[in-house]
């Protein structure tokens, strides 16, 4: 039987040359208690791609890609990664996706307990079992280099800023050379000089590791870098869709709101 | 998966048969649903723990990591505390025994009392507090912070990591400490002894150990086992199923270790009924 990992590379290839899309969402519902969060949400994410989704908070946005890695579990609809049914797979499978599934957590959640270099290398020896110590070591230079913050290896995550904090979970997102990034509120929280590294960092890691992401944002200066396409959330539903400066020239009060 | 409401399903079955029932009532259905619905969560919390250990990819690393951090930097709190325990037992119990001329049966009363009882539930009670409000808010900061997610989504099992090797270490370094406790309590009795006699420490030890029998060990060894899995359990549930709130962190550490230390209490009284049953 053909390994599911080296599956979703090949259909990943295929795609490349094809352009078809390499998430795609139909009809996505979820609530929580008696509140409907997403209503009714349908979205693709093309390859190479800088996908933004934008929405005033609580609009369900962060549901949503936790949605797509099933942190949360959709009441209807579907979610195909890598044309493969999110909600079919067993945790093996899910796991093999989730393999090429890189998550920036809105909050950093880098691991209080390890240092800088523990972090990146829980993820790298779990899921390249077959690295040496030099390969591993190598690697998390390599990434720590690419988010500028070589010095920090040795250091705790309570010894950070808020803008390390985030490079670092980058980094340690990046480390396992993800096929799809999925970033929540990337700029949330930093001083408006911060805000714009990180939104170059996003586009750097899209040129330099070739991934199509989706960012969550409600950044408007973030969505100004990052997107090549734009998704606006309103009240659980898909309000608008379309190029930047579509949006930019949009006459629609809560696009204009945004948009400013 | 669908969870119906209580109070929907007794508002209406109360209205189909025509019963008036206060709010009272309600709130009263409510708690016995919430208390049963943690009953059954916790199961289903045990059972995976039992589930996760015997599958593969065990945590080997981070197993070691936890029993260093629950048994190894312990110790300094237990040996104080099973050395104050000795001598304080000495000193209180000396006195009834002068009155009735049976000085020379200290050592051996003391022994047993602290080998059977005293050690394993004092050291479990002291764990309780420091392992179990650590453990819970441990694992309620990382759900807070979102680290338990990110574990899950870089296709590591967090339960795995995280809760089956807390509750293993708890569960393999609880007897240990209680043997720690055990010598540190005899050797402060033997100091409680000389405060007010003369006794040599192999004189001591003789008195001591021979009013032990294998079956003043036993019991208690297994207790304490029991004690740790208690711990471990209760303090990895509250953590890990705590909410999204900074809050809910402290409410995870502080009921961590009120449970925990009230089901110390109820295994003991168990353990005690059982040990009666067999001697």
């Amino acid at each position: 039987m053909k390994n599911l990992e080296e599956e979703i590379i090949s259909k990943n290839r295929v795609r490349n040359a094809s352009s078809e899309p390499l998430i795609v969402i139909n009809n996505l519902k979820k609530g929580f208690k008696n509140q409907s969060v997403l209503r009714d949400v349908s979205l693709k994410l093309f390859d190479g791609e800088n996908l933004v989704v934008l929405g005033k908070s609580g609009t369900g946005k962060s549901v949503l890609i936790k949605c797509i890695v099933r942190l949360l579990v959709p009441e209807s609809g579907t979610i195909e990664v890598f044309g493969r049914n999110m909600e079919t797979l067993n945790r093996q499978e899910l796991d093999e996706v989730r393999k090429k599934i890189g998550f920036l957590f809105q909050s950093g959640a880098l691991y209080d307990s390890m240092t800088v270099k523990q972090n990146l290398e829980f993820p790298l020896r779990r899921i390249r079992k077959k690295m040496t110590d030099k390969e591993v070591n190598e690697k998390i230079g390599e990434v720590l280099e690419n988010v500028g913050l070589l010095h920090a290896l040795n250091k705790m995550p309570s010894q950070l800023s808020g803008g390390m904090r985030k490079r670092i979970s980058l980094a340690r997102t990046i480390i396992v050379d993800p096929l799809i990034m999925l970033y929540d509120e990337p700029t949330t929280g930093l001083d408006p000089a911060t805000s714009d590294e990180i939104s170059s960092l996003i586009n750097d890691v899209q040129k330099k590791y070739k991934t199509s992401s989706i960012i969550i944002t409600h950044d408007i200066q973030c969505a100004r870098t990052t997107a090549d396409r734009i998704i606006m959330l309103h009240e659980g539903e898909v309000f608008s869709e379309g190029k930047p400066e579509d949006f930019e020239k949009s006459t629609d009060p809560l696009i204009k709101s945004f948009f400013k | 998966m669908k969870v119906s409401d209580p109070i929907k399903k007794v508002k209406s079955f109360a209205t189909d048969q025509s019963i008036k029932i206060t709010e009272n009532t309600y709130a009263r259905v409510y708690k016995t649903n919430s208390f049963l619905s943690v009953l059954g969560n916790m199961s289903l919390f045990v059972a995976r723990i039992i589930r996760e250990t015997f599958s593969v990819h065990f945590e080997f690393k981070e197993f070691l990591r936890q029993c260093f951090q629950i048994g190894y930097k312990s110790l300094p709190l237990i040996a104080i505390t099973g050395a104050i325990m000795g001598i304080v037992l000495t000193i209180q119990s000396r006195p009834a025994l002068v009155e009735f001329g049976a000085v020379t049966l200290l050592p051996g009363m003391v022994a047993v009392s602290l080998i059977r009882e005293i050690g394993p539930v004092v050291t479990a009670l002291i764990c309780a507090g420091k392992i179990g409000s650590g453990m819970g808010a441990e694992l309620g900061s990382m759900k807070v912070s979102e680290q338990i997610d990110a574990m899950e989504v870089s296709a590591t099992n967090p339960f795995k990591f995280l809760v089956v090797t807390r509750v293993l270490a708890a569960t393999l370094m609880l007897p240990i400490l209680v043997l720690f406790a055990d010598a540190f309590g005899l050797v402060g009795s033997w100091a409680g002894v000389n405060i007010k006699g003369n006794v040599n420490l192999v004189l001591f030890v003789s008195q001591a150990f021979g009013s032990l029998d294998f079956i003043d060990f036993f019991p208690a060894l297994i207790k304490s086992v029991v004690f740790g899995t208690v711990i471990g359990i209760v303090g990895c549930y509250k953590g890990y199923t705590a909410g999204r709130g900074t809050e809910s962190v402290g409410i995870a550490a502080n009921s961590a270790v009120v449970i925990s230390s009230l089901m110390v209490i109820v295994v003991d009284m168990i353990a005690v009924q059982i040990t009666d049953m067999m001697l």
